[in-house]
């Protein structure tokens, strides 16, 4: 990568100085670029459009944020490519299903016992999975698969208990919300006023909490953190608890602004993905930007292409970002 | 081919299936079909150390350009297949070029993500793919369907069968061409595999930097190996297309990629033989649910559908934990990652 920069002739101060600042601080091209196209957009579709797409796609953005901080994470910490998370989702979406439409329990109640299922899950997985593979000192191929063999199996578990129709969870899909011209649905609102709020606290847990210090110094580097005097096998089962919870809360966000099937979770697995890589594979507070960037940009598109096509986004962006920088916005330039 | 379940005492295994050819010779074709698909995983994945969860894109991409040859462009059947073949294989060196730098796991994940995008716009290309409608016969003219010029073929190697077989199955020539090209494929590959070429795809598989160090160029190699599992691939893709006869983007979702690997880890990795037998074994244990009589209720034909799945995800799961090398893999030849 670096090459090409050093062949280059004799370049204008200003590119030089601009080259310099992209290579300490990548995001600010992808601001950059983020800026073009939404500046792109309001001259093509006036700032209305734009506004009220970029609403409707924060609580996509919110469902893929919350999906990726906990995969990012494990991915960071155990380099588990867990292809099963999207399945985490539809367990999450399912056990509300169960307390609020076949037991009546209000949603917030549902909600609770989703993220408390969810994160049991993630524990009793790394019990009797990932724990003795690891010690197995299993390969890279063998997690791969094994992991999608367990999504294979929730899949399954899903389709058995309440099979393939499509299902809906007890929520108000009618009543929206207007301000300054722009409108959203009650739901939406809600769950991205939730997204945020819970981002938020992710995020300053992250930073300021001692158990979120140490899951990002895990993420850094296992071994290091352990010959550090970290208890790794403690803050990897609570990194599993927070990975499941979020996973069961956005699988629930997703259930309540969409529609609940087996396949669900699957579907927003490589969305997800894309948010992890953009974000850079480890690094929660990438994986929460790059989330909302993803969600608001699938709804852009909708201005200019049609929206059968708007799926496409989170893979354009999967491939590209693979491509280009595959240790994404945020990360330093390392061996990929 | 299903007997009234109402006839049929509960948990019986119906012999009227057991001993209905017609059902075994179906059974025969996917795994043929599978075999073939996963020979091309078989020399990515257990012999150049590149873990393609791609398989699917390259058999829509196979059977796809052969039905748009035929049907849009209105090009023979025979004619088709050679160039849907090259298609395939150039969207493999495509796909390969920017991501095999990747590492394994990240290209793994960008593997997947290019066969979503294949059947993202074979559901939503709906003028050149006929979307979620199939793709069967030309809409101008319903008596030109790309299976025309094999069902003839088919027709005529059954006319001959017919001199030992009275009644011969409509099938039975697919799965007899399907499993020559098994065959055709196992022994060349054994046999590219001892050449100096194949070689160097082991010696990547073992240390990429080693290979390189020796002054291979190991990126002109992986990109021939992802080709040849394009190739095989979309022959694959051909035979799906033959057997359903009608093309849906559903056919070609991840899950396709996936039975393909169960029938490459069952059979063992870095053995070519080992895959034809994995896929009989897989096919008959997955469609095997189909002729034993459970009871309905509980046994929906969405909870059966759901036990197949169950049963893929868990050999999956405990090949994985337990037998990694599968029935006649290699355990010292078998890429552990890192």
């Amino acid at each position: 990568m670096e090459a090409g920069q050093v062949a280059e002739p004799v370049p204008s101060a200003l590119g030089e100085r601009l080259k310099e600042e992209l290579r300490r601080r990548p995001w600010l091209g992808a601001i950059g670029v983020i800026l073009l196209i939404f500046l792109a957009l309001v001259a093509g579709e006036g700032l209305h459009a734009v506004a009220q797409t970029g609403l409707n796609g924060l609580s996509l953005g919110a469902i893929y944020a919350l999906g990726a901080v906990g995969l990012t994470l494990v991915y960071g910490i155990l380099k588990l490519v867990n292809f099963a998370h999207g399945d985490f989702l539809t367990f999450g979406a399912y056990m509300a299903y169960l307390v609020n439409v076949t037991w009546g329990a209000p949603l917030v109640v549902a909600i609770f016992w989703a993220m408390l299922m969810t994160a049991l899950l993630g524990i009793v997985l790394e019990r009797v999975l990932w724990s003795p593979m690891r010690a197995k000192r299993a390969g890279l191929l063998q997690f791969l698969l094994m992991a999608i063999g367990l999504a294979f199996l929730l899949r399954a578990v899903f389709q058995w208990f309440w099979g393939t129709e499509i299902r809906a969870l007890d929520v108000n899909t009618t009543s929206s919300v207007e301000f300054l011209g722009l409108r959203i649905g009650q739901t939406e609102l809600i769950v991205v006023i939730v997204g945020i709020v819970v981002l938020v606290a992710v995020g300053i847990g992250l930073r300021l909490t001692l158990l979120g210090k140490q899951m990002r110094a895990l993420s850094d580097d296992l071994e290091l953190a352990e010959t550090a005097g970290i208890d790794t096998r403690r803050v990897i089962l609570w990194t599993w608890v927070f990975a499941g919870g979020l996973a069961g809360l956005a699988g629930v966000m997703a259930a309540s602004v969409t529609s609940l099937f087996p396949e669900m979770g699957f579907e927003l697995l490589l969305p997800i993905f894309a948010a992890v890589v953009l974000g850079g594979i480890g690094d929660a507070f990438g994986a929460l930007v790059a989330g909302m960037v993803i969600g608001v940009m699938t709804e852009w598109s909708t201005l200019v292409i049609e929206a059968r096509w708007k799926t496409g986004v989170g893979f354009l962006v999967l491939v590209i970002v693979l491509i280009v920088r595959p240790q994404g916005i945020f990360g330093r330039a390392k061996a990929i | 081919m299903t007997p009234d379940p109402g006839t049929i005492a509960p948990l019986a295994v119906s012999l009227e299936s057991l001993t209905d050819i017609d059902f075994w010779i179906s059974v025969g074709v996917l795994a043929g079909i599978y075999a073939i698909v996963a020979l091309g995983l078989q020399v990515n994945t257990g012999f150049t150390g590149i873990v393609n969860f791609g398989a699917a894109a390259f058999m829509a991409i196979g059977a796809y350009s052969m039905a748009i040859l035929v049907l849009e462009a209105g090009i023979s059947f025979w004619l088709s297949l050679p160039l849907a073949m090259l298609t395939t294989m150039l969207f493999g060196v495509l796909v390969g070029l920017p991501s095999l730098r990747l590492r394994a796991d990240y290209f793994a994940i960008a593997t997947i993500a290019m066969a979503e995008v294949v059947r993202l716009f074979a559901q939503n290309a709906r003028d050149l793919t006929g979307g979620n409608q199939g793709l069967f016969c030309a809409d101008d003219d319903p008596s030109n369907c790309y299976t025309n010029d094999w069902r003839d073929v088919s027709e005529s190697i059954n006319d001959f069968v017919a001199n030992f077989w009275s009644d011969p199955s409509t099938l039975f020539p697919l799965l007899l061409v399907i499993w020559v090209t098994v065959g055709i494929a196992t022994v060349g590959l054994g046999y590219l595999q001892k050449t100096p070429w194949g070689r160097v795809l082991r010696a990547i598989r073992e240390d990429e930097d080693a290979a390189r160090a020796l002054g291979k160029n190991t990126l002109l190699f992986k990109l021939q190996s992802l080709a040849l599992a394009a190739l095989l691939g979309a022959i694959g893709g051909f035979f799906l297309a033959l057997n359903l006869a009608t093309l849906h983007p559903i056919d070609f979702e991840p899950l396709i990629t996936f039975f393909a690997f169960s029938v490459l880890v069952l059979g063992g990795l870095a053995n070519y033989k080992g895959v034809a037998v994995g896929a009989v074994l897989f096919w008959f244990v997955i469609e095997g649910t189909r002729f034993i009589e459970l009871p309905d209720p509980p046994f929906t034909e969405t909870r059966i559908a759901a036990l197949r799945l169950a049963i893929t995800g868990l050999l999956l799961i405990g090949l994985m934990a337990f037998r990694p090398q599968g029935l006649f893999g290699n355990r010292q030849e078998m890429v552990l990652g890192e």
